[in-house]
């Protein structure tokens, strides 16, 4: 005898496009696929690249062949690496410090109900809108050995008798190129900060002067931790722009004079790209991940203070 | 009478043509312009050609007005591509690595030595133009060979002279410029004691930097390897050439240490130095602009002086055009470059870079353009005096790498400013060296 089991048809099985596109986690591996792809091609593949050029001694137009640390054991040994590798933690913090500061105070100004305040808030971004390389060739004229504009009016004043040689002196140049850096990078660190001044509500800052907190108390006590989170993010930034910069130093001396101001960014092309040696350019980018990492967690650990905000640490 | 660029190159003109009906000049002309094409292109060939953006207009349009005119003779279309000039280095080896991309490129130096294997050989064109045309400069065809072997056409020299202030020079108690290295270090400080100063950079400067280096220490008899490419720049050679260059460095301008390519061209032309050396195109910087016409009178040439070593050596930019293998159509780019160093082609392209581009081929010494203004002269040795980079060693990788990293540059601005003792700069110039020779 046939079981009714055997009469009733089979409802059709799902196809595994169907199944996959209806379970829930499916879809979600599905929609996220694009963003891996993208990751893994622009992001982990030259990464991973970079890595593995840095161990080999591969040359512009030749594959090379694995070295294993020997471009790093030369790094270890040469001195122009580790003066670009001072000059770099000198510009990132000197830069990085002046920018926070300056641009902090820059935005509480701007916080305030000042006349005009849109007119400044637009023009205080004119250094971030201009192109950095357009901004570093102005510097270069600034600071230009013969006809710098600071000299010729520190002479007219007759406060200095010869030009400043700002970016022949070793010290000298190193501290333009930082002047130069701060002047570029404010606007970035004023705007997001005055971004998050202006999520505060007002009413603690009130209810804290009603119980008597002086203006430098209302600051550090209210304002200061709850700009805190984006005080993070904004230097993470900052500095991640300023240990990678290029531009500036490329334009104003090319890493001199006599290597004082090569950064590791530069130092990486001159040796990768004009020079060639793409491994040893590689390892000297490679270098700079560890600091680069060491400023992402600075960013992780400083956000995770959000707890401790909200009282729960 | 003024003389200007238009003037001159009318007056130029006029001299070549007279030249064609009349000297042997001329009979070089006919013959190049009726000899047989040795090189017959491929059916439906087109060609693309990589080359440095360029310096003087003129010698853009009288290049491309040649290519046009091959373009006729052939039907071959060749496209023109531009590349700043640091930027050409890195996407030729890079279309020769990958083995597309252009088919030929106008590069600088030794590029074609980073490469060799994949480049088309023009041993064949080479020795026929160099049979046509009275032979190639020996420092030339050294960028041109590697082991007997042709791997690139040899171009032209981008000639560095001294350019100096007539007027200041006497000013300074000298009638007549010194033709030595001690004689000229008497001439700068006398400039210095009149306020006005020499000015050589000691910065990154890609070309002038690098020139002025190596004039320092070829002409003292140093060199920074043997032919074998080991390391010998620690000499005593080296260490004279040092302490001359900081004798010399002593009586410049402020602020020579930051000097890039342009800054000795602006500080003379604004009259804040007397003497630098540079190519012909200061010289016309200050012809083509009114307000620097009273400079422009006062300018002078001459080579640099020759120093113990005792003959004139000096590095010169240089241009060599190669043909990548993965060129489809090898004999419509060997018949092109044959075309365009015919001796017409080749006389108008050289008289319209207005002595900026010195001949590789001695037939083209005898160009008008090379007496038609005494300023000139200097700028048509350069392809006699010069040395390749990274002699005596090979030519290569190690010899690219060592000037694009500003070995000797940064050698001699350590220790002219002080950085470090002559010694320790040699040393670390030798560990440098010893990296890039290894």
């Amino acid at each position: 005898m046939t079981s009714p089991d055997t009469l009733t048809p089979a409802a059709p099985r799902p196809s595994r496009w169907r199944r996959l596109v209806e379970s829930r986690g499916g879809l979600g591996l599905l929609f996220m696929l694009p963003a891996a792809v993208f990751l893994l091609c622009f992001l982990t593949y030259p990464l991973g690249l970079g890595v593995w050029l840095g161990f080999t001694d591969t040359r512009i137009g030749r594959t090379g062949s694995f070295i294993g640390l020997e471009n790093y054991q030369w790094l270890a040994d040469d001195p122009v690496f580790w003066l670009s590798v001072f000059n770099t933690m000198l510009y990132t913090t000197v830069a990085s410090v002046l920018k926070f500061g300056l641009g902090l105070w820059l935005a509480l100004l701007l916080n305030r109900n000042l006349r005009f305040k849109n007119f400044f808030r637009a023009i205080i971004l004119l250094p971030w809108v201009v192109p950095t390389v357009l901004s570093a060739l102005a510097f270069w004229w600034i600071y230009d050995s013969q006809f710098s504009i600071i000299s010729w009016v520190l002479m007219s004043l007759g406060i200095i008798d010869a030009p400043i040689n700002f970016l022949g002196d070793p010290w000298n140049a190193r501290w333009s190129v930082i002047a130069a850096n701060v002047w570029r990078g404010i606007p970035f660190v004023a705007i997001s900060l005055l971004a998050g001044l202006q999520t505060i509500p007002q009413s603690l800052n009130e209810a804290a002067a009603i119980d008597g907190a002086t203006a430098w108390q209302r600051f550090t006590k209210v304002t200061l931790p709850l700009l805190t989170p984006i005080i993070a993010v904004v230097m993470t930034f900052s500095v991640l722009f300023t240990f990678t910069d290029f531009q500036l130093i490329y334009v104003l001396t090319r890493g001199g004079p006599v290597n004082a101001t090569h950064l590791m960014a530069t130092l990486s092309f001159q040796r990768a790209i004009p020079g060639g040696q793409l491994g040893e350019g590689a390892a000297i980018a490679v270098a700079m991940i560890p600091f680069l990492l060491a400023a992402i967690l600075f960013s992780f650990f400083g956000l995770q203070r959000r707890k401790w905000q909200q009282g729960n640490d | 009478m003024t003389i200007n660029r238009r003037t001159l190159l009318q007056g130029s003109a006029a001299i070549a043509a007279g030249a064609v009906l009349t000297g042997p000049f001329g009979r070089a002309l006919a013959q190049g312009a009726g000899a047989a094409p040795m090189f017959t292109p491929e059916e439906g060939a087109s060609l693309r050609l990589l080359r440095w953006v360029p310096f003087v207009k003129a010698e853009e349009e009288a290049w491309n007005a040649n290519t046009r005119a091959f373009t006729e003779a052939t039907g071959v279309e060749v496209t023109i591509d531009q590349e700043s000039w640091e930027d050409v280095r890195p996407k030729a080896a890079v279309a020769a690595n990958v083995g597309s991309g252009p088919d030929m490129v106008m590069s600088w130096f030794d590029d074609p030595f980073q490469y060799p294997d994949k480049l088309v050989d023009v041993t064949d064109l080479c020795t026929m133009l160099g049979e046509a045309h009275g032979g190639w400069y020996d420092g030339l065809a050294a960028y041109g060979q590697q082991d007997g072997k042709w791997i690139s056409t040899p171009l032209c020299a981008i000639g560095n002279a001294i350019c100096y202030r007539d007027s200041h020079m006497k000013a300074a108690g000298f009638e007549e410029f010194p033709t030595d290295t001690e004689g000229f270090l008497a001439l700068c400080a006398a400039l210095k004691e009149k306020g006005t100063p020499a000015g050589f950079p000691h910065g990154k400067a890609v070309g002038d930097g690098n020139n002025y280096a190596h004039w320092l220490l070829w002409s003292h008899g140093a060199q920074q390897v043997d032919e074998q490419g080991n390391v010998t720049i620690n000499s005593p050679e080296t260490a004279a050439a040092i302490e001359y260059a900081k004798k010399l460095y002593a009586t410049f301008i402020p602020g020579t240490e930051s000097w890039l390519d342009v800054n000795n061209n602006r500080a003379f032309l604004a009259g804040e130095v007397s003497l630098t050396a540079n190519g012909v195109s200061l010289y016309y910087a200050a012809m083509n602009d009114p307000a620097l016409q009273e400079i422009a009178a006062d300018i002078r040439t001459t080579n640099l002086p020759v120093g113990p070593v005792g003959k004139s050596v000096e590095l010169h930019q240089t241009s060599t055009i190669s043909i990548f293998s993965h060129c489809k159509y090898p004999n419509a780019a060997k018949a092109y470059l044959e075309f365009m160093y015919r001796s017409d082609n080749m006389n108008r392209w050289i008289e319209s870079a207005s002595a900026y581009c010195c001949q590789a081929l001695k037939e083209f010494a005898a160009n008008p353009v090379w007496t038609s203004n005494p300023i000139h002269a200097p700028y048509a040795r350069a392809s006699e005096s010069l040395r390749v980079n990274g002699y005596a060693g090979p030519l290569g990788p190690a010899s690219a790498g060592a000037m694009a990293d500003y070995v000797l540059v940064d050698m001699f601005a350590e220790a002219v400013t002080g950085q470090r003792s002559t010694e320790e700069a040699i040393a670390n110039a030798e560990r440098r060296l010893q990296r890039y020779y290894r």
